[in-house]
């Protein structure tokens, strides 16, 4: 009885400030995210579908969008790669370093985009980096190229595959592997049929996530690209430019597509996680 | 950001530990080395090439480059509003969070996609997202655009997803019987957030203040065209880098860089600091 009535009070006792609380959140990110992103979407549509037409006819954006398609995959397979390895080694084996190393690895996300450019190019650049010209003399232009437009992409999106799949491996654990090792299956048998069915939704959260990040990264590629119509202008570089130019309506249909593919990657991503942790 | 990145199902300060393990093996050893020469090439030697590169110069070239009037304003602007972005972060952050948590209501599927957005969305359009309702031709009927309030609103655009993404789980983990307990002892709302759940989020909340103070250090994207990039005004110090590097003079860029570099190295040693003091009370 008394304890029902405790129970009763704090209920009542809660509910108003629990509206306000509510009330406030609401009308914060509504005011922050939610309706400045309608309102971009209404602007791409301003003039019906003209802009966005025009957008998809000119070659020099259908160019910069396919290329933004081809850095974002090359990015996000080198860094599934090397993300679910790095995690292997760093939840399963022990080595000296390995805090030191699982600290480096988040880095990439507290440096500025504008330093990643920087840091390419003082080592990538053809005419003063410490390695550029020796590769450039190889043959190998890597800085106002795409591959150094692919490597400052690997770069930012580099911890986000690693932070899905590390937690994940830890919770299910080592006794089926070993169990697989004791029965006779070797290294790779155990990772593609033990390892990666376990880790398989860690792994897709994190490609999902590295390829929304890589599709919009702007700052590290800006500073690697030299910019070049048609050669390394990616689908940021073409918000920008067109918004500069006075082209608002090719700039907000540009930035609509990009917004379309960032919001269907979080939404992809909050529809499965629930599934998989219930 | 990161972040989506920070899943809803994290350890407290969403830090992973990583303890104990084989030792390696001659294919994991091997693997170990091409991910660690890969590493290098990608990460550590380019960092280190800043470095060195500002280093190049001498102490006394690096400091009148850092106080160069033009870039200590820079400077002074972006960690003076990456600060106060925090502080609004941690306020807003928690209380979203607990929200998130809490409360149960028709909607809260699509707060949880919105808080999302920001680290998702390219930097660049997220400007443009900003300059659609606050700038001008505002349906607000406000203009912020190429106003220092303008970086404050791109600062705390971009870092929306820390505090909230590093406190949620520690939230949803807490037992709510200890605070029935502490209410049921007379203790009042405010008494009972304060002792009871506050000293429980503390860790969380200050490992997401860290990510979004040094997010917001770094930030470029989201400020070109929002803040009009105008020296001792609205320039901050990412800006500044750029345009080091485009006037081909980067050994102050490097110089304005290891400073950025120096406070995110510093975020990460706080990390570590309390992922350690968290795992020794736990």
């Amino acid at each position: 009885m008394a304890e029902h009535l405790i129970a009763a009070r704090t209920q009542v006792g809660r509910r108003p400030g629990r509206y306000v609380l509510r009330i406030v959140v609401t009308a914060y990110l509504f005011f922050l995210v939610a309706w400045p992103l309608y309102l971009v979407g209404r602007n791409a549509f301003a003039d019906g579908l003209t802009s966005l037409n025009d957008i998809l006819t000119d070659p020099d954006v259908t160019h910069a969008l396919r290329l933004s398609v081809v850095i974002a995959v090359a990015a996000v397979v080198i860094n599934t790669v090397f993300g679910v390895g790095i995690s292997i080694l760093l939840v399963r084996y022990d080595f000296p370093g390995k805090r030191t190393l699982n600290a480096l690895l988040d880095m990439p996300l507290s440096v500025s985009p504008i330093v990643v450019g920087l840091a390419l190019v003082l080592v990538y650049g053809g005419r003063e980096g410490w390695f550029g010209p020796t590769l450039e003399s190889a043959g190998l232009q890597i800085i106002f190229a795409v591959p150094g437009m692919v490597l400052a992409t690997v770069f930012v999106a580099l911890p986000l595959v690693i932070r899905e799949v590390v937690p994940v491996l830890q919770e299910v654990g080592d006794e089926q592997e070993q169990a697989a090792r004791s029965l006779g299956a070797n290294a790779v048998q155990t990772f593609r049929r033990i390892t990666l069915p376990a880790i398989k939704w860690g792994v897709i959260y994190g490609v999902v996530l590295s390829l929304a990040r890589s599709l919009g990264e702007f700052g590290a590629v800006k500073v690697v690209s030299g910019n070049v119509l048609g050669e390394t202008r990616t689908a940021t570089l073409v918000v920008e430019e067109k918004y500069l130019n006075f082209d608002k309506g090719g700039s907000y249909a540009t930035a609509f597509l990009l917004a379309l593919v960032a919001v269907a990657c979080i939404i992809v991503v909050s529809v499965l996680r629930p599934k998989e942790d219930r | 950001m990161t972040s989506a990145t920070l899943a809803p199902d994290r350890p407290a300060g969403n830090r992973r530990s990583v303890r104990g393990g084989l030792p390696l093996t001659r294919v994991s050893g091997l693997g170990l080395g091409v991910a660690m020469v890969w590493f290098s090439l990608l990460v550590l030697i380019p960092l280190a090439a800043v470095a060195v590169t500002a280093a190049g110069g001498g102490w006394d070239g690096f400091w009148r480059t850092v106080t160069n009037e033009q870039t200590a304003a820079t400077i002074r602007l972006t960690v003076g509003t990456a600060l106060l972005v925090t502080l609004v972060n941690i306020v807003m952050g928690t209380l979203i969070a607990w929200v998130l948590v809490r409360d149960n209501f028709f909607g809260k599927r699509a707060l949880e996609i919105l808080i999302d957005v920001p680290f998702a969305l390219p930097t660049i359009v997220a400007g443009l997202v900003l300059l659609s309702l606050y700038g001008p031709g505002s349906p607000l009927g406000v203009n912020i655009a190429n106003t220092r309030i303008a970086v404050f609103l791109a600062f705390l655009f971009v870092t929306l997803p820390f505090i909230v993404r590093t406190v949620q789980p520690v939230l949803a983990e807490l037992d709510p019987e200890v605070e029935e307990a502490a209410a049921s002892l007379g203790a009042s709302r405010y008494t009972t957030f304060r002792r009871i759940v506050l000293p429980s989020l503390t860790p969380a909340i200050a490992a997401g203040a860290a990510l979004s103070f040094a997010r917001a250090v770094g930030e470029y994207g989201s400020l070109v065209l929002l803040t009009g990039n105008l020296p001792m005004r609205t320039e901050v110090a990412s800006v500044r880098i750029l345009s080091s590097i485009e006037n081909d003079n980067l050994d102050s860029a490097a110089a304005v860089a290891v400073v950025l570099l120096a406070i995110s190295l510093a975020v990460i040693v706080v990390l570590d600091v309390i992922q350690r003091r968290v795992m020794r009370r736990g």
